[in-house]
């Protein structure tokens, strides 16, 4: 028995004849297709910093296609710009965000490395945010994607704190937690996610990890592959290739 | 184009490199109230049971004062939180389908115990005589109020008083642990989310739980000064001095394990290490060294220890429990602050440090987090009123 589901049971015993079957996932049932299988799949993405150049069509396509608020400050993906120098100082940022105070160009010969590394909810497979939601709005689906059913969220923002990526952010309007899905409406009627479909130089690879054969598949046979702070053990499901150390 | 000014506003703020998302802190001032008041209770409650479990006899005086404080900020506990939501008229849900794995959904069901069954049973049987009696006593709403509250109960017999005396203490000591449970549950939800190092921690409930006691000793002491005297009673030194001992005694345990517990974190720390020193030597200087440590503990810690070698004057001695008392609260207060706010100034990228703009009038601003920490205290009068701690005698000095 793995750890957190021991965890889980002692709560339930614990709890003996406590609530029952309050654990179902409403959002998620209804945009599910008929047609559509959970249990055959189990999705992940893989991202080549080497590829990303930095344009932002991901970002932009994202917030279009998700309703997420226009405000410089909400994203469900956004692109870090990394310029580590030879003194070995780190410059980041978030592009196109005119906040930090980070010049724009560095001389050639300061620079030692420079790359985009694009950031979005890791899909973890030991989430902390599920974990923590007092009223299991954020949820894990079959096919191993988190969600947030917007109609159960009580907006604590306690899976806010509990993500360590930052990924997740309070919608302003709906003011319930909101993040990546991987475009879940559009996964189940057989579409990539968006921010893969226009990346101009295919730095994303979108797949089904139950599949050798899909793209995600061969993306990780080709390259050494990453994640982001795999100390915590979030077991998280966007594997980056050509990662830097000092992304994190 | 506010959230756009806003943001502006705040970036320039900013400090090296954060998250994008995290440019809003969550969890505001009123996260920030919600574990100062439920302190506040474990304290007062803990003091009152010095009185019934461990007889220190001292200490009687304080015993109801304690008890109702208490249930005055038992009481609007829940608040803060349910103002703080995003959608609070969802908030029943925790009750409905409480996910088991959260820490944070255990909260109705503590706080519905210790409040049914500690505080509100304790405080009945402990009443429960003098309220038959009162009720006979007097006539109108105040008559009907008291029996209603002591359930139409009419028996004051000897054995039924007895069974009220044992009641209570059997109640208390179920209490001490109840009072552990809600307050060190607290810190766990702050010390189970490892994901921010300013918080992961598995001492944080202790910490919470001994700064509770500290803030609950000195708000009855502050309490007893004032109310005392304005019922038309004389402050006795004896208790006064009992208490003023045991707060010290807590100050002492309380900033040992919270330096201990620090110096443990910075210790363990390693990529946060960076962050984590740089938000206590800018952001938190003020509100972690200057307010919390200096003078919300040593300075008093110092104060009380110099009364009790010095043998001063009563006068001089009220005077200044009084200002320690103040002075702890002080600390208290920023001691929430910085562990609440504190743990989401830096990002978890640890690049870089965010900032905190409290609002004023908003819902999540300042002014109602004044009201919410003034409404107990609306509240305790009214209970005072009702449920006087004092029988006459003790008033008048005989
Ligand atoms: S990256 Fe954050 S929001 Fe996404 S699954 Fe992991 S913990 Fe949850
Ligand atoms: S904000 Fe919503 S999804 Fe997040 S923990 Fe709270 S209730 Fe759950």
């Amino acid at each position: 028995m793995e750890r957190r589901d021991f965890l889980k049971n002692l709560c339930w015993v614990i709890s003996a004849g406590g609530i029952m079957g309050g654990l179902t996932a409403d959002a998620w049932a209804t945009i599910l297709n008929k047609d559509y299988d959970t249990t055959k799949h189990y999705y992940g993405m893989g991202i080549d910093i080497d590829k990303c150049i930095g344009c932002g069509r991901c970002m932009q396509a994202c917030k279009t296609e998700n309703d997420v608020p226009a405000a410089p400050f909400y994203f469900r993906t956004w692109v870090e710009r990394y310029v580590i120098k030879t003194d070995n100082t780190v410059y980041v940022n978030t592009i196109n965000m005119e906040s930090v105070e980070m010049p724009d160009v560095f001389p050639e010969k300061e620079v030692l490395r420079s790359f985009f590394v694009p950031k979005l909810c890791n899909q973890c497979d030991h989430p902390p945010c599920v974990q923590v939601c007092p009223v299991g709005a954020t949820f894990k689906t079959d096919d191993g994607v988190i969600l947030v059913d917007s109609k159960r969220c009580i907006g604590c923002r306690y899976c806010i704190q509990a993500c360590p990526y930052g990924a997740r952010y309070l919608h302003p309007e709906t003011r319930v937690a909101d993040k990546c899905t991987f475009c879940y409406h559009r996964l189940v009627k057989g579409l990539l996610p968006v921010c893969v479909e226009v990346c101009p130089k295919q730095a994303r690879v979108f797949g089904d990890l139950k599949s050798i054969a899909s793209p995600l598949g061969r993306f990780s046979r080709m390259n050494k592959i990453h994640v982001l702070k795999p100390s915590l053990n979030t077991d998280p499901k966007v594997y980056y290739a050509n990662l830097d150390g000092e992304v994190n | 184009m506010e959230a756009v000014q806003r943001f502006t506003e705040l970036s320039r703020q900013v400090m090296g490199f954060i998250y994008p998302n995290e440019i809003d802190i969550q969890w505001s001032i009123l996260i920030v109230v919600y574990p100062y008041i439920t302190g506040l209770v474990a304290g007062a409650f803990i003091l009152a049971s010095l009185v019934k479990v461990f007889n220190v006899k001292e200490l009687q005086p304080t015993y109801r004062l304690a008890m109702l404080t208490a249930l005055a900020f038992m009481l609007i506990a829940p608040l803060p939180l349910q103002l703080h939501l995003g959608r609070p008229e969802r908030s029943y849900e925790m009750f409905m389908t409480p996910n088991l794995t959260s820490a944070m959904a255990m909260f109705g069901f503590v706080y519905l115990w210790y409040l049914m069954l500690v505080l509100l049973l304790e405080i009945y049987f402990e009443y429960r005589r003098d309220m038959i009696v009162w009720s006979s006593e007097t006539t109108g709403l105040r008559k009907w109020l008291l029996k209603l509250l002591s359930l139409f109960s009419t028996d004051i017999s000897e054995k039924a008083v007895a069974f009220d005396k044992k009641t209570v203490k059997v109640i208390t000591i179920i209490g001490i642990p109840s009072a552990f449970l809600l307050h060190g549950y607290v810190g766990f939800i702050f010390g189970s989310i490892k994901a921010n190092p300013w918080w992961s921690s598995v001492m944080m409930p202790v910490v919470f739980l001994f700064s509770a006691i500290v803030s609950g000793i000195a708000m009855v002491m502050l309490l007893y000064m004032i109310v005392k005297p304005l019922l038309g009673g004389k402050i006795d030194m004896k208790c006064l001095d009992k208490v003023a001992s045991f707060l010290f005694y807590a100050v002492i345990v309380d900033f040992s394990i919270e330096v201990l517990d620090f110096i443990h974190r910075l210790y363990e720390s390693e990529e946060s290490i960076k962050i984590l020193s740089q938000l206590v030597s800018t952001k938190l200087f003020m509100s972690l060294v200057v307010l919390q440590i200096l003078l919300g503990m040593l300075l008093p810690l110092f104060v009380l220890a110099v009364i009790k070698i010095l043998k001063l004057q009563e006068e001089v001695r009220k005077l200044l429990y009084f200002v320690c008392g103040l002075l702890i609260q002080l600390g208290i207060f920023s001691t929430r602050w910085n562990v609440v706010i504190g743990g989401q100034l830096f990002s978890k990228s640890f690049r870089g440090l965010t900032t905190y703009k409290m609002e004023m009038m908003g819902i999540e601003g300042f002014l109602v987090a004044l009201v919410l920490l003034i409404i107990p205290f609306v509240i305790l009068s009214i209970l005072l009123k009702l449920l006087p701690p004092w029988k006459k005698e003790e008033l008048t000095g005989n």
